[in-house]
């Protein structure tokens, strides 16, 4: 019998739960247990069976309990905090500042763009360190860099890629200037900005990462190389784990957002 | 039939092309698009433009609409030179151009909203907008939850309530199944006689010319110029019926004479568009 067929009342909340239950046991679901399940027993055999290389590796349950020993750590928090403010101010600005400046961008700074854009951002690490003042302020640049390009070039592909007709319509229908801008260009090319941000939001982990390993003292990255150098293996595959998860849930932010500002592009 | 050359239009004329040229181009690869086109509309007609494919349709269109200006002549709406897009004259275009972010009640109300119309008065005349295209339940649906009669209604919808003096629709519907096509055809020819809504429609197919129009204008291939008007009388309210009366045969096999002549040429110059501009019609 299914759940709405039930002759009581159930409450809202108890059939969202109930739902979300059965969608949890679903097969997918499952597969996806199944899988993880399955790299964690290959992982433990590997180390087991003393695989060459592999067998440096610390046992699964290690790094469980290394992971559960760095959780009640204010440290490993302390980490945590650092980096995803860094994140999200760097790539706050880089939205904000790129959004003031689109206009006169094309025919201005466009070829000074295409020439440093090939830079990888990881190059600018010791510019960066040289040329700021403090570390945290080059690390912010740093990650305000790696994402940039990444995103100035998206939102110009978007707006490029706004149909002609629209822009007409709109023009006979009687749009001004700035009803274009905000009416048609911004969420014609909202898409491609979003599509930017995710790929944005990767890269700026990356660079965070690698710019906390060098010029840090706080961060994930930091924390991991720490580990690193002072032998810790669990705890460099607990930092590892860490930055994985969290730049999972900063792409899962971005596209929470992109969805809720595209109510036109999951309705079908 | 009446045979009119641009000669027997001396009546007033809502919308005046004289002697448009346009070119495509610059400098030596410079094609002529269209040459010394003119034609006239009467107020309350429904007037067709028709040709072969890459005759300067489109063109013609954007000139009128002014997204584009002609290099030489001129396009007079009610004795003003068109200057720039207008609501006084709407186009409908070939492929849906709704925004795809808005729901249908949010493309409808946009010209009312940058116009600054006030919400009320917006609100009112969109519901008896939405209402007379049979789209007032679907308001808060967007253009791709729609079907592709639905995105025509809506579009056209969305210049209707503008009250354009010139409805402008570039072969609007192109791309839609058969049985849902002619159901558009007779949505708009009812919308057409119950408003007389001075029409320029543009379209390859001459069923859908000849059954809809008042007045014929033909284009020839590269470059277009007008070859020939011809004044449609078949009687109104129109119905799918005269599509067997002599009559309708007539006009039809004339019309036909005209328009292949232009496709073979275009056919012997090699446009690849051509071909299904004489496939098309028959």
């Amino acid at each position: 019998m299914s759940l709405n067929a039930l002759p009581l009342k159930i409450p809202d909340v108890t059939v969202r739960v109930l739902s979300y239950i059965r969608g949890a046991l679903s097969v997918k679901t499952l597969e996806g247990v199944a899988s993880v399940v399955a790299f964690v027993a290959l992982w433990q055999a590997a180390v087991f069976v003393q695989v060459p290389y592999i067998s440096n590796l610390p046992y699964p349950a290690d790094v469980w309990n290394s992971f559960a020993e760095a959780v009640r750590t204010e440290n490993y928090w302390i980490s945590w905090a650092a980096s995803l403010k860094r994140i999200f101010v760097s790539f706050l600005v880089a939205q904000a500042l790129f959004m003031g400046m689109s206009r006169s961008f094309k025919q201005i700074l466009f070829p000074v763009f295409e020439i440093v854009r090939p830079i990888p951002p990881i190059a600018w690490i010791p510019l960066a360190i040289l040329f700021w003042p403090t570390e945290e302020l080059s690390i912010y640049a740093l990650t305000f860099i790696g994402p940039f390009f990444v995103i100035v070039l998206n939102v110009m592909q978007g707006v490029a890629s706004i149909d002609v007709s629209l822009k007409r319509a709109a023009l006979s229908l009687g749009a001004r200037r700035i009803d274009i801008f905000w009416k048609i260009m911004l969420p014609g090319a909202l898409p491609s900005i979003l599509t930017g941000m995710t790929v944005g939001i990767g890269v700026a982990w990356n660079v965070l990462i690698a710019a906390e390993m060098i010029a840090g003292h706080t961060g994930l990255g930091r924390m991991t190389w720490e580990a690193y150098t002072n032998g810790n293996i669990p705890l460099i595959i607990v930092g590892m784990a860490s930055i994985g998860l969290a730049g999972y849930l900063c792409s899962g932010v971005v596209r929470f957002i992109g969805q809720r500002c595209m109510p036109w592009k999951n309705r079908f | 039939m009446q045979r009119a050359g641009s000669k027997s239009a001396d009546q007033y004329r809502l919308l005046d092309v004289a002697g448009v040229t346009k070119y495509f181009g610059e400098d030596r690869e410079r094609q002529v698009c269209l040459e010394n086109c003119s034609f006239g509309i009467a107020p309350g007609k429904l007037s067709i433009v028709m040709g072969p494919s890459g005759c300067g349709k489109t063109t013609l269109i954007n000139l009128i609409a002014g997204y584009e200006f002609p290099d030489s002549g001129s396009i007079m709406l009610e004795g003003t030179s068109v200057s720039g897009p207008g609501s006084d004259r709407l186009v409908v275009f070939q492929e849906s151009a709704l925004f795809p972010w808005m729901t249908v009640y949010g493309n409808v109300v946009f010209g009312c909203k940058v116009k600054g119309l006030s919400q009320k008065e917006t609100r009112e005349r969109a519901k008896q907008i939405l209402s007379k295209v049979g789209l007032y339940e679907f308001r808060e649906r967007y253009p791709s939850q729609l079907s592709g009669g639905m995105q025509r209604r809506a579009e056209l919808a969305r210049a209707l309530i503008n009250d354009p003096k010139l409805m402008i629709l570039d072969e609007p519907f192109r791309g839609l199944d058969a049985m849902t096509k002619e159901l558009m055809q007779e949505f708009y020819l009812k919308l057409f006689e119950e408003t007389t809504l001075t029409t320029l429609f543009v379209t390859h197919e001459l069923e859908e010319a000849i059954f809809m129009a008042d007045s014929l204008v033909l284009l020839t291939h590269k470059p277009g110029r007008v070859k020939e008007i011809l004044d449609i009388d078949l009687p109104r309210p129109r119905h799918f019926s005269m599509m067997a009366g002599k009559q309708y045969f007539d006009l039809y096999g004339y019309a036909m004479g005209l328009l292949a002549e232009e496709s073979r040429r275009a056919f012997d110059a090699g446009s690849l568009p051509a071909l299904d501009a004489i496939s098309d019609p028959i």
